[in-house]
């Protein structure tokens, strides 16, 4: 029997020699989405034309996705403003493929967040599903082994039939993928709005642990090593800008249309982990470098600019599920579960029995050299022979123009605060109830309930609780927490201070488990660049989350620019999804967002003030969005974190929870519903100590504030810590077990079932046939 | 006492069943699929996961694993073994349990902390429980819904072969709540839901006393522990 995929595919490929004496050719170097001027740079760079392989891995490695080359200018900042001590546990920074921090006892945890938005509209299951794939490629490749999974979603209007559609493929893709990769889905976002109505944003983020003599970076060194490709076959799936590729201008007679979406098989991924973990474990890989967008040609460049600077490869060497590819769509091919590793020529062997043990296959394309060229080879024709830095480093940088908003003056002018606000109990309870069910306050389980949070046995907290927790080691307990925000409104209104606010807000949910905030991911989403409104948004955001990292010092230590959020000329919400990673030292004095116990006095930490400006409270009841959003204090952030995690470590404390989207309504829900018990709340000292009416106490979402349940015998303790940290505190409430309501002393009384019907059935009310 | 635990290509849960194993105070040994060889243990755990992808029938590619052949074997012998989702999946498969498992009523994969009651005290891997307890196990699958012939059913339920029943509404469209089963003699049981998931204070589901702190899971593996101590 004749194995199809072994037979070479022989379709003529344009050689250096033909771009050398065909000097005039046409190429379609604006269908691949050059600009003239990147063309002739090109040409420059070479001196002579590209030949059509080269063409198209320049066309995808200076593509915007690839190089940054619209962010790299603003991206520097993160690099620029950085304190000693935001050095002092970052092992790896940005530009590898995730970053890496050093979390005490011989561990370090790497993690990041990318996104995966126009796939996901396209083919939502797939791309989905790919999206977590591919972040969790990018863990393995530091050498770390994957612990867990989150991700950060915006979907369109809840109402409108296309979100079903949507939802539906997404939280699925997601499910399918995470779930049969044995990683435990440990929290994330939900949001609906119809700036996302034809541009749906998926964020995923993956989270690795290892011990520090185990970290590999992406570099091929030491000329003579191997360059061996393994994992899945290459097939026709996910070819960048796939059209175009496949257009008649680059072979006659080779394969026409191949879908733009990658296809996920979460099976060879779970079996390409333990693979690779085994691999490193035999310390047989000397550098590892995942195959995500650009496939092999940003695998060959990106490992050979970071090592000795050459690399010989024999591409018809590649192992094809489809044998009638050209070698220019080999290049260019995004398909999945691919890992590309430089091997010791000794060590070739031991590797080879690893990954047949594992079933997984392989092929040695070729080696490193010192040529400081990266030489492509196609049955005995060169193809390509570039200088790999000038495809993977040296892409084009961009200064585009930056405008201030036209509009943005009046939308602050437009103020919440001219909004009617209720002081009667019943208009109260009816918005109380009516943020509650709201799409993006409602209770999200419906999705949660369809990811694994157990896999792995470290899942020490995850959704509800304010942010994902897991134990790294099972003798000391030692662990990390992780959350991910964004509020795309409040960056709409100042994308400066929206971004800080995110930063703030992920922040507070890691300090509230207890843990010590660490480090920083961020996956920035945003509309076109090419609008100087959107680039002035973007500018801005950037420069808010340096400033607000320098101030909290700690580092960002990787993520992903995604621009092109927009359907025709209306821009997505500037959507920064910033996670924070911080670290535990032992994950048995971890801190749930509810209450569990009778009796415990309740404490607001913070203070209230009238803060309304783009709140759920004004949209979900008044459909506004206008004003100034919140102020931000860093310094009292950290000020607060410092207090729980005092209080933590006290054992002072029984929970904890963080007031944000619906302030303290929305807080006091959660807390009774995290483990159904009740409580009584009396908002008078709130309204006295802060000048405010009982709307802006139950909904303002001032920033620093946190609700904690206290153990009566801890509390002259506790209070005794705030004090001396000199934090506003105020005691509210106390909760009650037996009562199965929440009551709002002088307000109104909800039942557990009212409220719990009201949180849990809007989803399923949309989503359920 | 020595418990193997097989890992499949898939396999996701093969070290939380090591862990329990350990928790239980036996002594986990890792066992590969491509073997022919138990090396000498005294009981065996088909853990959950998602072998070979799962892109066929559940479990029915590692039902033909090399190290089946031992394991169906021993399994005839006496030997006690537990199924843990995809391993309950591959013991239907390979007919040491009766029934089949199906894609799950509402077409989505579900992840809860499940209640269930013990129906049967006197296999090898529920001497621990008590008759009709109740207990809380994380269920965790996308097709963990139990079928069977009415022969089939009326035999399993007749003979005290269905061990665990789902408790409040059925989650997945099993036949008479049926969430695990065992073989005539009770050495063979397997079951949807995860016990493995349920053994360590802290990791576990939420009790009412205190948060993630069900070990309700760990009196599956001290069952076998103290059964295979009697019987020495």
């Amino acid at each position: 029997m004749t194995d199809l995929s072994t037979v070479p595919s022989r379709a003529a490929a344009d050689t250096v020699d033909n771009a050398t004496a065909t000097p005039e050719k046409e190429q379609p170097y604006d269908a691949l989405g050059l600009k003239p001027d990147e063309y002739a740079s090109i040409r420059e760079i070479l001196g002579r034309r590209p030949t059509s392989g080269e063409l198209a891995m320049y066309s995808v490695m200076w593509s915007e996705h690839c190089s940054y080359k619209s962010s790299k200018k603003y991206l520097r900042q993160f690099g620029q403003k950085v304190s000693p001590a935001m050095k002092k546990n970052l092992m790896v920074g940005m530009g590898e493929n995730a970053g890496v921090l050093d979390v005490g006892e011989g561990w370090a945890v790497t993690f990041k967040i990318e996104s995966h938005n126009h796939p996901s509209y396209i083919e939502p299951f797939q791309g989905a599903a790919t999206g977590v794939g591919g972040i969790v490629r990018d863990i393995i490749s530091m050498g770390a082994r994957p612990v867990a999974v989150m991700d950060a979603l915006r979907f369109g209007a809840i109402d409108d039939p296309d979100t079903a559609r949507v939802v539906h493929g997404v939280v699925s893709g997601i499910s399918f993928y995470g779930n049969c990769l044995g990683l435990p889905n440990i929290g994330g976002e939900t949001w609906f709005d119809p700036v996302y109505q034809a541009n749906p944003l998926v964020n995923a983020l993956s989270v690795g642990v290892l011990r520090h003599e185990d970290l590999h970076l992406a570099n091929a060194s030491g000329t003579g090593n191997k360059v061996v490709l393994f994992g899945a076959r290459t097939g026709g799936d996910g070819i960048g800008g796939a059209s175009i590729l496949a257009s008649d201008s680059f072979s006659e007679g080779g394969p026409t249309k191949r879908p733009a979406v990658q296809v996920g098989d979460p099976f060879a991924e779970k079996v390409l982990i333990e693979c690779c973990l085994e691999l490193y474990r035999a310390g047989l890989v000397e550098g590892i470098q995942d195959l995500g967008a650009a496939g092999i040609s940003c695998a060959t460049s990106e490992l050979a600019s970071n090592g000795d600077g050459g690399m010989f490869i024999e591409l018809e060497k590649v192992l094809l599920r489809d044998p009638t590819l050209t070698a220019e769509e080999i290049l260019m091919s995004e398909s999945q579960e691919r890992m590309m590793a430089v091997v010791e020529p000794g060590k070739l062997e031991g590797f080879l029995a690893v990954t047949d043990k594992w079933d997984v296959e392989t092929s040695v394309l070729g080696e490193v050299t010192d040529s400081g060229r990266l030489i492509i080879n196609w049955h005995g024709e060169e193809i390509v022979n570039v200088d790999p830095r000038t495809v993977a480093v040296d892409g084009p940088v961009y200064d585009r123009p930056v405008a201030y908003p036209a509009w943005l003056d009046a939308l602050q002018a437009d103020s919440a605060s001219a909004l009617p606000r209720p002081t009667d109990p019943a208009t109260l309870r009816e918005q109380f109830l009516a943020l509650l069910g709201s799409p993006n306050l409602a209770d999200p389980s419906w999705i949660t309930d369809q990811y694994d949070n157990y896999v792995l046995g470290n899942t020490a907290l995850s959704y509800p609780d304010d942010a994902g927790m897991i134990r790294i080691d099972e003798e000391s307990g030692l662990g990390f927490a992780i959350a991910t925000d964004a509020n795309g409104r409040y960056c709409q209104l100042d994308p400066y201070r929206g971004a800080q606010l995110a930063l703030a807000e992920a922040y507070r949910n890691v300090a509230a488990t207890g843990a010590v905030p660490a480090g920083v991911s961020d996956c920035l989403n945003f509309g076109s660049p090419e609008n100087p409104e959107v680039m002035w948004q973007f500018s801005q955001t950037v420069e808010g989350l340096a400033d607000g990292c320098l101030e909290l010092e700690i580092p960002v230590t990787g993520g992903n620019v995604s621009f092109y959020n927009q359907t025709g000329d209306v821009p997505i919400h500037p959507t920064p999804v910033v996670a924070v990673l911080g670290v535990i030292d032992d994950v048995a004095r971890r801190i749930p967002s509810g209450w569990q116990d009778d009796g415990h006095n309740l404490y607001l930490l913070g203070v209230t003030r009238e803060e309304l400006d783009g709140s759920a409270w004004a949209g979900v009841v008044h459909d506004h969005l206008g004003g100034r959003p919140p102020e931000v204090d860093l310094g009292r952030e950290v000020a607060l974190a410092g207090l729980l995690h005092a209080a933590s470590q006290q054992s002072l404390i029984d929970s904890a929870h963080d007031l944000a989207d619906g302030g303290l309504a929305q807080a006091l829900a959660e807390s009774v519903l995290r483990f159904g018990v009740g409580a009584r709340v009396w908002l008078g000292d709130i309204i006295e100590r802060d000048g405010i009416d009982p709307s802006v106490a139950l909904f303002s979402e001032s920033t620093g504030r946190v609700i904690v349940s206290v153990p009566r015998e801890d509390d002259v303790k506790f209070l005794g810590l705030c004090e001396g940290r000199g934090y506003p505190v105020l005691r509210i409430g106390v909760t009650d077990a037996t009562s199965n309501e929440l009551e709002i002393q002088d307000y109104f009384s909800l039942s557990l079932d009212d409220l719990r019907a009201r949180h849990r059935g809007t989803l399923p009310a949309h989503f359920e046939s | 006492m020595r418990i193997g635990v097989v890992t499949f290509p898939g396999s996701l849960d093969d070290r939380d069943a090591q862990r329990a194993v350990r928790l239980a105070g036996a002594e986990p040994v890792a066992l590969w699929h491509g073997d022919h060889d138990l090396h000498g243990v005294d009981a065996l755990v088909l853990p959950g996961g998602f072998s070979y992808g799962d892109y066929l029938r559940c479990g029915a590619i590692a039902s033909l694993s090399p190290i089946m052949t031992e394991v169906i074997d021993a399994a005839k012998k006496g030997m006690p073994v537990l199924g843990i989702c995809n391993g309950f999946q591959m013991l239907a498969e390979a007919r040491l349990l009766d029934g089949g498992l199906i894609r799950n009523e509402a077409g989505r994969f579900i992840c809860k902390d499940q209640q269930l009651r013990v129906e049967s005290a006197s296999t090898d891997w529920t001497s621990g429980f008590e008759q009709g307890q109740e207990i809380t196990i994380p269920l965790k699958n996308g097709e963990g819904g139990f079928i069977a012939s009415a022969e089939t059913l009326e035999r399993l339920e007749g003979e005290g072969q269905v061990v665990f029943r789902y408790l409040g509404p059925n989650p997945n469209g099993s036949l008479n709540e049926i969430a695990g089963i065992s073989n005539a003699r009770g050495n063979v049981v397997g079951l949807m839901p995860h016990p493995e998931h349920a053994v360590e204070p802290g990791f576990g589901p939420d009790t009412a006393t205190a948060m993630r702190s069900g070990t309700d899971g760990l009196t599956f593996f001290t069952s076998v522990i103290e059964r295979a101590l009697v019987g020495a």
